[in-house]
């Protein structure tokens, strides 16, 4: 047992920051409401810092709280795809010749109306990103990266074609849950065809967390901060435990 | 205007002869080409709206019409046969519209008198330029009123709630908070709709459909706050993907006073065929130079896929492209809002000095443009005090080098769409910053031979030799080789491409006639 919480200056001191905007005009009646409000959410103690005026009718606040609430850290279970270490390019290779004995094909994009290529450029191009190559570098992966805008549907078509192990997805519009709705689409359709277990599903993203991932029928996801080797490992022991089968 | 960078004359105005050359082949190509939208734009000019049942608008109604029954029949243009509908029925251009949304074909009659249809057609051409002509001048008559009211860099603050009547009281908050400028993000992808919707909307993702109701609603809201504040709020939206020209129409219909229009950007991010950019943005900028509509370009883009120290002379490689296709369509300096970003990687040593020097070598360049600058935005991270800082310099380097427009950062950036209280925290921050260094421009000067100035050198000379590279290999061949953001599209490939029209010999466009007069476009 770990108990632990916020930590202002003082270890337990519960203290939280907070700023927030409420839909009334400022005053000292906003502020009492701010301070309840913090209460509410079970502080037991608040101090409004600051107020201002967004507009006649809506008002912005910072507040500091004082909690009581704790967790057992040692209970927490992290979202995260593994929490071994990934291997370097040089590894994946050398694990892809040992343990599976041919090149491995790997296709990505970034899908549905999502426009942002950067993401999945980074763990496939070439150049990589933060010193940190990209899949098209490794010389025992075969990758190709569809880019932006690609309908599920092609993503797919194309995957089937050049026979992939892995199809990598990425999101990064959230807003309105279209992530959830794109990605929710690419496992049906792919269950639809019968093609679900053919290939390692890997989704990537801002605000993708494997929890997420796993939830809506991918086999991982990965969050922001992801390097091609985290991707990499992942797949490549994933094809080794699914040969092994 | 005082230089603090020395740059030469002879090699900034070589580099201008550079963008001339290149973009000449080009200006060829547009003169000899219409498109769907092009004439979906003139139809809107000449009164053509609404939309049928299924939220196929008019124009498009009428488009499609003249294609099913020949696609060369559209190489005389659109016009001839809405006007034609206009005389031998005698509807009004209102009656009109809603007999072709419940099924009339434009097609059904025959082609009448020309003379007829030459004097319907002149009527609304007058109709629609003075429309335009009194809201420019209503403008103008109001930024007198208000004078020395707004901000200098211009405050722009955008919403993108998804629904007009929520972006409406974020936007007048936000104008309330000291925006200038308010920008309605459009929705997710519609760039690639070959349609402008219809109406009010309320449904979006990441902004808010452009519609010409969404326009009226948002102009009335802000003129509201206008009176109030004794400020001119200056409305924006997105002159760009396949309908360029017709949000073009659209927004000098309503009075908006500023639109996102870049001659490459859909080219090159939205995968639009090259051509039909080239055709769409001729036009559209010949309808916002008629309305007194200040553009804003996307060079800010280049950096989003880009490293912003390595490739800053795409930037300027691309404002004198801009620039030059800005005067090919009459669009004088003073409306063109070139663009520029704070992109630099923050751990760069020196990194501000750069952006600073970059920030004052545009000034330098484009003297008389409204240079529109963005915030930093690729390295902003769920750090939002790191943000806030970030932020913080970026504000100080557009007051330090007198920059036009100057588009808020946000501390969320990275996190989602702003909130309301964002937007404060960044009107907050910049009015501080700015404030508090009013005279700052006019008081400093930089070291002759130090950092500031030796970067603005360099990426000059690496611009000018960015500019041979493309004059060598052409345009159309350059952006197909991936010469501009590391992006490659070929040159009939693309969206939009079967949407491009030739202009046969008896093209006939009498809105693009008045436009052309007006702007001192003909010879
Ligand atoms: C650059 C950018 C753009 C550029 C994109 C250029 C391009 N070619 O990609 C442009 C200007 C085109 C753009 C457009 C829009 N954008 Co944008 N954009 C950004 C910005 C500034 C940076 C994104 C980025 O490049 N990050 C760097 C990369 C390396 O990080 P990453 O994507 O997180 O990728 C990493 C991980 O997530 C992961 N990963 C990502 N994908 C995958 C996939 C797999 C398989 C794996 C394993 C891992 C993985 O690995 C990567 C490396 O570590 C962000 C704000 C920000 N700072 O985050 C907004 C942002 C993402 N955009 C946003 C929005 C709303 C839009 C628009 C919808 C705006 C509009 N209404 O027009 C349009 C979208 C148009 C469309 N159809 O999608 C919002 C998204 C809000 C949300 N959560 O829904 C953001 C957060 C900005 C904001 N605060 O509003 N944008």
């Amino acid at each position: 047992m770990h108990v632990i919480r916020p930590y202002g200056d003082t270890m337990d001191d519960g203290k939280v920051q907070l700023s927030f905007t409420l839909p009334v005009s400022d005053g000292a009646r906003g502020r009492e409401a701010a301070r309840k409000l913090v209460l509410s959410w079970g502080f037991k103690d608040c101090e409004v810092v600051h107020s201002a005026p967004l507009s006649d009718e809506f008002s912005f606040y910072v507040a500091y709280g004082k909690t009581e609430s704790s967790v057992d850290y040692d209970a927490m279970v992290a979202d995260q795809a593994s929490a071994d270490a990934s291997m370097t390019m040089d590894e994946v290779n050398e694990y892809i010749r040992r343990e599976i004995g041919r090149k491995v094909v790997v296709v990505g994009a970034c899908t549905g109306f999502d426009a942002h290529t950067v993401g999945i450029d980074a763990i496939m191009n070439m150049k990589g990103y933060n010193h940190h190559y990209g899949l098209e570098r490794y010389s025992d992966l075969e990758a190709y990266n569809l880019g932006a805008q690609v309908p599920n549907e092609k993503l797919i078509e194309f995957s089937a074609k050049v026979n992939a192990d892995a199809i990598l997805v990425s999101q990064v519009v959230t807003q309105k849950e279209t992530h959830v709705h794109n990605m929710t689409e690419f496992i049906e359709l792919l269950e639809a065809k019968g093609l679900r277990d053919r290939f390692v599903c890997v989704a990537g993203g801002p605000r993708i967390g494997n929890k997420l991932a796993v939830e809506l029928g991918f086999d991982v996801g990965f969050g922001r901060g992801t390097y091609a080797d985290d991707v990499a490992t992942f797949i490549v022991k994933k094809l080794a435990e699914k040969k092994r089968l | 205007m005082r230089t603090k960078l020395h740059l030469p004359k002879d090699r900034v105005d070589y580099a201008r002869q550079l963008a001339r050359k290149i973009s000449a082949p080009v200006a060829d190509f547009m003169d000899r080409h219409s498109s769907v939208t092009v004439e979906r734009a003139t139809l809107r000019l000449a009164g053509a709206d609404g939309a049928n049942a299924d939220g196929i608008p008019v124009p498009n109604l009428v488009v499609d019409q003249i294609r099913a029954v020949d696609p060369v029949l559209l190489e005389d243009g659109a016009t001839i046969r809405y006007v034609n509908a206009l005389v031998k029925s005698g509807d009004s251009v209102e009656a009109l519209n809603v007999r072709i949304a419940d099924g009339f074909n434009v097609m059904s009659l025959p082609l009448g008198d020309r003379a007829a249809i030459e004097e319907k057609a002149a009527e609304l051409v007058l109709s629609s330029s003075s429309r335009i002509k009194d809201n420019r001048a209503h403008r103008d008559r109001k930024l007198e009123e208000f004078r020395d009211r707004n901000h200098k860099p211009l405050l722009y603050l955008i919403v993108a709630t998804g629904n007009i009547y929520e972006d409406v009281k974020q936007a007048k908050a936000a104008a309330e908070q000291g925006a200038d400028v308010i920008a309605v993000i459009r929705t997710t992808a519609q760039s690639l709709l070959d349609y402008v919707p219809f109406g009010p909307t309320t449904e979006g993702f990441g902004g808010t459909y452009a519609t010409q109701e969404n326009f009226r609603i948002m102009r009335a809201a802000l003129d509201e706050v206008c009176e109030k504040e004794k400020r001119y709020i200056l409305l924006t939206n997105y002159a760009s993907g396949l309908c360029m020209p017709e949000i073009a129409a659209m927004g000098a219909l309503e009075r908006l006073d500023m639109m996102l229009n870049d001659s490459m950007y859909g080219i090159l991010f939205r995968d639009i065929n090259m051509y039909r950019t080239f055709v769409d943005q001729k036009f559209s900028r010949m309808i916002n130079a008629h309305a007194g509509i200040i553009i804003n370009t996307g060079e800010d883009n280049y950096l989003t896929t880009s490293d912003a120290f390595e490739k800053a002379f795409t930037v300027l490689a691309s404002q004198f492209l801009n620039e030059e296709f800005g005067f090919r369509a009459g669009l004088p300096a003073k409306l063109q809002g070139l663009g520029h970003a704070f992109e630099m990687d923050p751990t760069i040593k020196n990194g501000f000095l750069y952006e600073l020097s970059q920030a004052q070598m545009a000034r330098e360049i484009f003297p008389e443009h409204p240079l529109k600058y963005m915030p930093p935005t690729k390295f902003m991270s769920g750090d939002v005090f790191k943000g806030l800082a970030m932020n913080t310099l970026f504000n100080f380097v557009s007051k330090a080098t007198n920059q036009g427009i100057h588009l808020l950062g946000m501390l969320t950036e990275a996190v989602h769409t702003p909130f309301m209280m964002d937007r404060y925290l960044a009107v907050e921050n910049a009015t501080y910053v700015m404030n508090s260094m009013e005279d700052f421009y006019d008081d400093v000067e930089f070291r002759k031979d130090g950092i500031i100035v030796r970067r603005a050198h360099d990426v000059l000379d690496q611009t000018i030799s960015f500019l041979e590279e493309v004059e060598a290999i052409g345009m159309f061949d350059s952006i197909e080789r991936g010469l501009f953001a590391e992006v490659k599209r070929p040159k009939d490939g693309g969206k939009g491409f079967e949407g491009l029209v030739n202009k046969g010999p008896d093209y006939y466009n009498p809105f693009e006639e008045n436009l052309k007069r007006e702007l001192g476009l003909v010879k």
